[in-house]
């Protein structure tokens, strides 16, 4: 593939690509438990990002039926990305309840930490 | 809770703006951008800023948490309700078409009822978990 | 000029998301991530979905960052070590490359004849308004079409907001019992 060419047409993949890795390098990388949330949201809304450019097409308009309008977005990935939305906001909820918990009983939320803390038990 | 007037007295002013706006967002996602999904979060938001800037305690002598707890269930109900109608009305789960005599009505009416039960559920869940993080011993 | 719009926005997500692995500061890193998601909010504008970035916008700079600024103010305000790890590193980049080496197999970004666009989409948007009544093709997608997957993550999200509920809040009754 060539450099140039794939530039205007891959942009936005690539991107995509780092966002997801800067989120995946928090995640195996960090020991604190907040960062490694933060890193999955990071992974998350790059992957909410592909769906979007997937379903963009040049020249188009948003999937709300105009007269005289010929060419829309795709409104299927929209519809899962909207539910993922939110799907994902909840899960993220739970993970946080679950940190708050995790620092009231072992008083630190590092990953290290803990492990050392439950090997000495 | 905070004492700084900018905020209380500009929070005062847009809350019924932003609970406004997500009910538009509710009840017009058929013609143009919204829905029940987003309606929620809205709405949550609204009460969100409103437990921030006036101190979560206020808002839940106004709104205690066990009325989101069964709003939590109630919007699930209300969707798995309207599909348990179109089946005592001899169609499929979840099929609209028999809900109304014209089909076209029918879908109409089924996708507003359900759009108002996820609503209901997405805005309940997000007012409960901000009070669990806001007062977790309560 | 959307073009222009898309790659700049891009550009500064990319530079966000360095900027939350490099701080320490947790309420920092909970304001970036709100900005990050305002501005993947302003991008779905961009690319003309204007449902997920209200959404988006509501959720990722509302909710979430109130919720992880809740989470913060419980448990503490900074990251103690954040050493460069070479090894995660490294498994970070190689997997990226890979990915980035499988994109070419993708198609263009915005054609009109891609994969993706060719299936289903299509009857929807031909025949969406016709069968529902409902412009928005989003909301007949989601509500009409798909009626049944979208009860299955309302009920995730019932469920999602009960397992909040069991963790955070019926704590005080879980100590009762114990007799404390």
């Amino acid at each position: 593939m060539d450099f140039v060419d794939g530039f205007a047409t891959h942009y936005n993949y690539w991107i995509v690509i780092i966002l997801m890795m800067t989120g995946f390098y928090l995640v195996i990388a960090r020991p604190n438990m907040v960062k490694q949330l933060v890193g999955l949201s990071l992974f998350q809304g790059s992957m909410f990002i592909l769906y979007i450019s997937f379903a963009y097409v040049t020249g188009g308009s948003a999937p709300i039926i105009v007269e005289g309008e010929q060419s829309y977005a795709n409104p299927l990935p929209h519809v899962l990305i909207l539910t993922a939305i939110v799907v994902g906001i909840s899960t993220t909820a739970v993970g946080l309840a679950l940190v708050v918990r995790i620092h009231q009983a072992f008083g630190t939320i590092e990953e290290d930490e803990i492990h050392d803390l439950t090997r000495e038990d | 809770m905070t004492d700084d007037v900018v905020l209380r007295v500009l929070a005062k002013q847009m809350i019924p703006f932003i609970l406004l706006f997500a009910l538009y967002v509710q009840f017009h996602g058929d013609y143009g951008p919204g829905g029940g999904f987003q309606a929620g979060v809205l709405f949550g938001a609204g009460f969100m800023l409103y437990g921030m800037v006036f101190g979560v305690t206020t808002l839940e002598r106004l709104f205690p948490g066990g009325a989101f707890r069964i709003g939590i269930a109630a919007g699930v109900l209300l969707y798995s309700a309207v599909g348990i109608a179109g089946v005592l009305l001899s169609g499929n789960f979840l099929d609209y078409n028999v809900l109304a005599a014209d089909p076209k009505a029918g879908q109409h009416m089924g996708i507003i009822v359900v759009e108002f039960g996820i609503g209901v559920t997405v805005a309940a869940v997000m007012i409960a978990a901000f009070y669990a993080f806001a007062r977790p011993k309560a | 000029m959307s073009e222009i719009l898309d790659y700049v926005l891009l550009l500064l997500l990319a530079a966000t998301a360095i900027g939350i692995v490099r701080l320490r500061g947790l309420i920092a890193v909970v304001m970036l991530s709100g900005i990050y998601s305002l501005l993947v909010a302003s991008l779905f504008i961009v690319l003309d979905a204007p449902d997920v970035a209200l959404t988006e916008a509501a959720v990722g700079a509302g909710a979430a960052t109130i919720l992880m600024l809740g989470t913060v103010a419980l448990t503490t305000r900074e990251e103690k070590r954040a050493r460069f790890r070479p090894v995660s590193f490294l498994v970070v980049v190689v997997t990226g490359l890979m990915l980035i080496y499988g994109t070419s197999s993708l198609p263009p970004f915005g054609a009109e004849d891609a994969p993706a666009q060719v299936h289903v989409g299509p009857r929807y948007l031909t025949e969406g308004y016709e069968q529902t009544g409902v412009p928005n093709i989003v909301t007949a997608v989601l509500a009409s079409y798909r009626g049944f997957d979208t009860l299955g993550e309302v009920v995730v999200i019932l469920s999602a907001g009960v397992g909040v509920l069991m963790l955070l809040a019926g704590r005080r009754r879980a100590q009762g019992e114990k007799g404390q």
